[in-house]
């Protein structure tokens, strides 16, 4: 059992997403933007296997969770990116503000 | 304050600065490669916790296989030289504080939470964790395992579906205009009309 209290873990994570959070609104290339949900999941993660070891160290379901979001986050990149690069070849652009006809 | 302590507050600044620098440089490579960075930093994390699958895990998906392939993907669509427009300053003042009055207001939920730490010692194995996963008693993953399976087929199957070219009109366009001029050749050519002539003597 180490000497850092649970709170400065969460402040990672916590920190992890709100940076993700910044990235999310500012951007507006959709590559970065899928980087920053890619942060927000790690914080996501950062959580649940925190949660885990020291408030539940009995058992295993924050493993789980964090093996299913990186699964998940693993086919959400995968299909992101597919439709980026379809989006490119009919835009010739990944900007979001390019990409507005389905927006209504 | 012990090492482990030091080792993680060392751990938590490198993510925390990687994570800030992807977020807010104008080039959109090194904004992977720095995203890089604290993904490797947060699988630190995780070895840290001495959780080492997950670590494991966390190198092998997001360090070996998204940022490979979203460099992939940036060398597909992008200059990667060309530095990015920068946003407008209302939108990233708006956002920064958005972003500062968020991370304070949670901080300070969990800061005054109590928790309360387990004394006893985390104990998990490969082995622990692939039974319970593929477990169907109370407790086992094994219908999320099998949904998330499903998942990932119609993830591929849908990735294939997407990124394919319209290969059917693509490749078949040529041939197809070919074999309408030779179609036109053949109806200019006078042996048609002779045989309709033919024909109609017939």
């Amino acid at each position: 059992m180490s000497d850092v209290p649970i709170p400065h873990i969460l402040f990672v994570s916590t920190a992890l997403f709100f940076i993700g959070m910044f990235g999310l609104f500012t951007r507006r290339n959709m590559i970065t933007m899928l980087m920053a949900i890619e942060l927000i999941l790690n914080s996501v993660n950062i959580n649940f296997v925190v949660f885990n070891k020291y408030l539940y160290p009995n058992k295993l379901d924050g493993i789980f969770f964090t093996i299913f979001i990186i699964t998940i986050a693993a086919a959400e990149a995968a299909v992101a990116i597919a439709i980026i690069i379809n989006l490119y070849h009919s835009h010739h652009s990944i900007d979001v503000e390019d990409a507005t006809e389905m927006k209504y | 304050m012990s090492a482990s302590a030091i080792i993680f507050y060392i751990i938590a600044a490198f993510i925390l600065g990687c994570g800030i620098i992807s977020m807010t440089t104008r080039k959109i490579f090194r904004s992977a490669i720095w995203l890089l960075f604290s993904l490797i930093g947060v699988a630190a994390l995780y070895f840290w916790l001495k959780v080492e699958f997950i670590g494991a895990v966390q190198t092998v998906i997001y360090v070996g296989g998204i940022v490979v392939l979203i460099i992939f993907s940036i060398f597909l669509t992008q200059q990667s030289g060309k530095e990015m427009p920068k946003a407008p300053l209302v939108r990233t003042i708006a956002s920064v504080l958005t972003v500062i009055l968020g991370f304070a207001l949670t901080y300070a939920a969990i800061y005054f939470y109590d928790f309360k730490p387990v004394s006893q010692n985390f104990n998990w194995s490969v082995n622990g964790i692939g039974t319970q996963m593929l477990s169907t008693t109370k407790g086992g993953y094994a219908l999320p395992f099998e949904v998330v399976s499903m998942l990932l087929l119609a993830a591929m199957v849908g990735c294939i579906v997407i990124a394919m070219k319209k290969a059917p009109a693509d490749t078949n366009g040529k041939p197809k205009q070919d074999e309408i001029e030779k179609l036109k050749e053949e109806i200019k050519k006078p042996d048609t009309e002779i045989t309709v002539n033919e024909i109609s003597e017939l």
